[in-house]
């Protein structure tokens, strides 16, 4: 069969190499490494070495070898309101750099432990108090709605923070696509549990002591405001694995834990919803979370965050921590009534 | 078992100081190999924070282990692993200063008050420093039995140190509990010791 020209809508007929101009990444690790392998002199030591001993000196610095999660090209638009003029994070720092317990605790541990996790099928159910409750497989994700990028900062409860340009489709398009019912007050969702493909899940040790499936929840007007985000894609591409394939949750004012990921389960109820770090440690990770230089963590000051930017070990910044993350403008009007001290 | 020899323990010595390098070593090269994560400085800070708990149970595991294969001789290692504990807490505080805090010295202060695990550690790290610049042989001497009384703090750091560790975790419980297990059995080990140091002070 010839390939047709130009796009199916949401994924582009362009091989996945063939990326825009502006999305490009420089893919400086492996060059990187081992220009610093070889002016170390370790080239010439590693040459010297009979073959298996050579692939086992670069094992230690990595398995060059091992096969990558396939990703995919993406077509998507880019709208103005949700481009900002922050210098991005590298590619390979947001894909390197990840809470995922499920693959491990380690902040490395889900890119080295997540390259075979199978996305194919897929099921994303919406369902609850909604009117038509919907399944989306993998394909859906990526063809029942116009993909957009948005550029959001991220700000872990952990005081660091990245910029991020996600590919994916609003939350409150997919809820209003379902219909949700007026009694509804909040939105549950659910990852994966597949203790097969998430070691995390299997063995406590590994998953941090969080009790699996992990939960999250908003309330529905949280839900329904323009900033929940569904990512599907990360720099132009499907999501690696690590960032939360095939779909995820992006909610830029609140730390990083409540975005959920690799979601399978969106559930409208009319109660508030269990949240995972909640059930673990109450006092400590409420359920709104939200960015608030002001309220610190029990054990943490929130004011300040370490930017993590382009360069190297030297080159990062701390900057203060804004309200609600910076998107106080859009978000500011939900918590009015609430006082944010008691409702962290 | 034959008594070890000064000359074994030069041996000694020096496979203990190959064992505490390497670590360092192999840190310099995952960080400039690109291979500490999208984000090393978390990375930098947790090696070389476990690199000085694990040294320092290291230290406390040379006086029973000497009493056990009757072997004197080991004692003279403690100070060499001590400097080590040391050398690894320094470069624990001085990641987190440089490569997190990013020399915002007005945030150190801070960051001590909001965060107590950071007091805790500080404060080991305190006791520590005090240990190795009190661990020469002159200072020894000159310190007389001051300097013992001085150096049982190490027991003070070892219950610091796991706290420190335990309460800097998100939500991994079982890893710093076998550190608090290990610690308390060290110490456990030297309760008459603890005791008596404890009266006469």
């Amino acid at each position: 069969m010839v390939a047709k020209k130009g796009f199916t809508k949401g994924i582009a007929n362009t091989p996945s190499w063939a990326l825009k101009e502006n999305q490009v990444t420089p893919e400086r690790v492996f060059a990187d490494r081992r220009n610093i392998v070889k002016a170390l002199g370790l080239g010439a030591l590693g040459a010297s070495l009979p073959g298996q001993v050579q692939a086992g000196l670069f094992d230690l610095f990595g398995s060059e070898d091992k096969p990558a999660f396939a990703v995919q090209g993406l077509d998507y638009s880019k709208p103005n309101q949700f481009q900002i003029s922050d210098i991005l994070t590298p590619e390979d720092k947001i894909t390197r750099h990840n809470n995922f317990y499920e693959f491990g605790t380690s902040k490395q541990d889900p890119f080295e432990n997540a390259q075979g996790f199978q996305v194919n099928p897929w099921e994303l159910r919406i369902e609850g108090l909604v009117d038509t409750p919907l399944t989306l497989d993998l394909n859906d994700l990526t063809t029942k709605f116009d993909l957009e990028e948005r550029i959001y900062r991220l700000r872990c409860v952990e005081a660091w923070s990245m910029v991020v340009p996600w590919v994916g489709f609003s939350l409150a398009e997919l809820l209003t696509m379902a219909g949700v019912s007026n009694k509804a007050t909040h939105v549950a969702f659910e990852t994966l549990f597949d203790p097969d493909q998430m070691p995390g899940q299997k063995n406590r040790l590994m998953g941090g002591g969080i009790h699996y499936p992990y939960v999250e929840g908003l309330t529905i007007a949280e839900a329904m405001n323009e900033l929940p985000f569904l990512a599907v894609g990360l720099y132009g591409k499907t999501l690696p694995p690590q960032n939360g394939a095939p779909v995820r949750l992006v909610l830029p004012w609140k730390y990083g834990f409540k975005s959920i990921k690799s979601v399978v389960k969106i559930r409208v109820t009319d109660k508030q919803p269990p949240t995972s770090w909640n059930q673990l440690a109450p006092h400590e990770y409420g359920f709104y979370a939200n960015v608030n230089p002001q309220v610190d963590h029990p054990r943490w000051s929130q004011a300040t965050e370490r930017s993590i930017g382009e360069g190297g070990l030297f080159s990062a910044k701390r900057i203060p921590t804004q309200m609600f993350n910076g998107y106080a403008e859009q978000v500011a009007d939900l918590y009015k009534d609430l006082d944010l001290r008691k409702f962290y | 078992m034959k008594r070890l020899t000064p000359k074994g323990l030069i041996w000694i010595k020096g496979l203990l100081h190959v064992s505490f390098l390497s670590p360092i070593v192999y840190l310099v090269l995952l960080v400039m190999t690109d291979n500490a994560g999208g984000d090393p400085v978390q990375y930098i800070i947790h090696f070389t924070g476990m690199g000085a708990i694990n040294s320092l149970i290291i230290t406390l595991v040379v006086s029973p282990l000497a009493k056990f294969l009757k072997q004197g001789m080991l004692l003279q290692t403690r100070r060499l692993i001590g400097l080590y504990v040391f050398v690894y807490a320094s470069l624990h505080i001085a990641a987190f200063i440089s490569l997190d805090l990013l020399f915002a010295w007005g945030y150190l202060l801070q960051e001590v008050v909001k965060r107590p695990y950071i007091l805790v550690g500080a404060v080991a790290l305190i006791i520590v420093a005090l240990l190795a610049l009190t661990s020469f042989q002159a200072i020894k001497r000159k310190m007389g039995k001051d300097w013992q009384q001085l150096h049982n703090w190490v027991y003070v750091v070892a219950i610091l140190a796991p706290i420190h560790f335990y309460w800097s975790v998100k939500s991994e419980i079982i890893e710093p509990s076998i550190y608090f297990v290990l610690f308390a059995a060290l110490l456990w080990l030297r309760r008459s010791q603890i005791k008596k140091w404890l009266l006469k002070r």
